[in-house]
């Protein structure tokens, strides 16, 4: 009995006497996070246009793109970065900043297909027949096609931010300071790195959850009935 | 490809967009253009960076480092296919004993970021670098895996498993004779992106130093006898990645089509040039049949 009051509390002592490495460490992962979710976005959002764009080359381009990143590990983009970029004697940049731009790159790809079906799901007729009301493109887009398609398109979107939440680990592989890279740190102090790792683990998954009910919540609340 | 945000372009929105499209190629034109410029000033282009590719040793090295990627996948996907199989069993099980813990379990791993797993696995219980790696590729893949099979079984008419009890089945006869067979071939695309997922991810074993394929691309790419080829390897190992993955979407859509064509078996020879017309369509499954009505 008393062995396994020990164990519990060495385990809890592991987080207690590193807490602030802990603090640092997932406070670097939401940074990462804050960053890459604004970047993939963005890029997603850009990706999507071309997708569905009336221009044959746009929607080339877009394909290509992602058929080329989703077909790639996102370990290798990270080795690209980290380890190739700098042979192209380009400017430099630090380990956060290529972490940021290889998450950015690869999520990006994923929000792009979750924008487009998002687009695609709804029909055809609701644009018909808003442009048989005498509606201009602008409030066809505006009021009737974009609140639709936003419904769709956001529980989809928090599960690639999710995936993106728990990719920010892969970052602690290639000398970026978060959570992943506490496993170092504790090896080096001399704490137990197993609970170390538990920890971690337990933390992320109490950050998922909260994604996840939103993400459950806006299924119910916004699906459109058709 | 109908989309609802433009109208089928008229003669000034055809010569718009054929202006838009010429910029749009000399932007692509330019973009690589500077990227191919910077490869050829750096020297990634010169004849010593590729020639690695040449030495038996490297081609050997570079097989076994596919065999090992391989392995990983093999193994991952086979447990975590049966992983999967059980909790999605647990989860619509009559019984709160298994549905409860089994949900647990579920959500668990599918919010645990693999490579924290993978790194418990291996620095933590000490395990081998294959078994770590193909462990957490089990629960996390297994974990959503589970969901899909879950969800593929949920989705079907409520009739279905109505009608087969009503016949006298049993609970195991019931899933395995009805609900499964149909749910399999619902489920298939979604079953196969996941093991493209499962693929990409054995590249993880790269941070436990598996000797994998992008760990063997680094490796070459290190060293100073063949000048360094960090990018070259780094290429080649890209397209070796995505080839295979295509390959395996290729095989999804193979089985897709045979699935679909037994779904056929009793169309009358009169109405399967209709049914035909349906069938390129096979790419967007949004609209399931959406030009069978086409009169001939």
């Amino acid at each position: 009995m008393n062995a396994l009051l020990d164990e519990i509390q060495n385990f809890w002592l592991v987080f207690a006497d590193n807490s602030d490495a802990y603090v640092r460490g997932f406070g670097n992962t939401l940074r990462l996070f804050a960053v890459a979710v604004i970047g993939s976005v963005a890029l997603g959002a850009l990706l999507a246009m071309l997708r569905v764009s009336p221009v044959p080359v746009f929607r080339a381009m877009g394909t290509l793109y992602v058929t080329v990143v989703r077909n790639t590990p996102l370990t290798l983009v990270f080795v690209f970065f980290v380890f190739a970029y700098p042979y192209l004697e380009l400017n430099s940049f630090q380990p956060f900043t290529a972490a940021v731009i290889a998450l950015s790159l690869y999520t990006a790809a994923f929000v792009c297909e979750v924008f487009r079906s998002g687009i695609n799901t709804v029909p055809v007729g609701q644009a018909e027949a808003s442009r048989a009301l005498g509606l201009t493109f602008t409030q066809t887009l505006g009021e009737v096609i974009l609140p639709q398609a936003v419904r769709s398109v956001f529980p989809p979107l928090v599960s690639v931010l999710i995936a993106l939440l728990k990719n920010t680990t892969i970052a602690a592989g290639f000398s970026v300071a978060e959570a992943g890279a506490l496993r170092s740190m504790l090896s080096e102090r001399g704490y137990d790195v197993f609970y170390g790792l538990v920890w971690v683990l337990v933390i992320f998954v109490l950050l998922v959850i909260p994604l996840t009910l939103l993400q459950r919540s806006l299924e119910k609340r916004w699906s459109v009935a058709r | 490809m109908t989309s609802v945000l433009y109208d089928l372009p008229g003669p000034k929105a055809r010569a718009r967009n054929r202006l838009l499209g010429v910029l749009g190629i000399l932007l692509l034109a330019g973009g690589i253009g500077f990227v191919g410029y910077r490869f050829w000033a750096t020297g990634q282009f010169d004849a010593d960076r590729w020639e690695w590719i040449l030495y038996v040793n490297v081609q050997v090295g570079l097989g076994n480092a596919l065999l090992n990627t391989l392995t990983a996948f093999g193994l991952g996907a086979a447990l975590a296919l049966t992983f999967g199989a059980v909790f999605a069993a647990a989860r619509l099980s009559d019984h709160g004993v298994f549905r409860g813990p089994a949900m647990i379990v579920v959500e668990f791993f599918r919010a645990a970021p693999l490579v924290v797993l993978i790194f418990i696995f291996y620095y933590g219980l000490g395990m081998s670098q294959l078994w770590a790696l193909v462990l957490g590729l089990t629960l996390y893949n297994g974990a959503v895996l589970a969901e899909v099979f879950r969800a593929g079984v949920l989705s079907l008419p409520k009739g279905q498993s109505e009608a087969a009890y009503a016949i006298g089945m049993r609970k195991t006869q019931v899933m395995n004779v009805v609900l499964l067979p149909q749910a399999l071939r619902a489920m298939m695309p979604a079953i196969i992106s996941q093991l493209v997922v499962l693929l990409k991810d054995t590249a993880l074993g790269f941070l436990i130093t598996y000797e994998e394929l992008l760990d063997y691309a680094r490796l070459i790419g290190g060293l100073g006898q063949f000048n360094r080829p960090q990018i070259p390897t780094a290429l080649v190992v890209a397209a070796i990645y995505i080839i295979l993955c295509l390959l395996l979407t290729w095989l999804a859509r193979i089985l897709d089509n045979r699935q679909r064509r037994t779904k056929k078996v009793a169309v009358k020879p009169s109405d399967e040039k209709k049914a035909l017309v349906g069938s390129p369509g096979a790419g967007t499954p949004g609209e399931p049949g959406r030009n069978i009505d086409v009169g001939d």
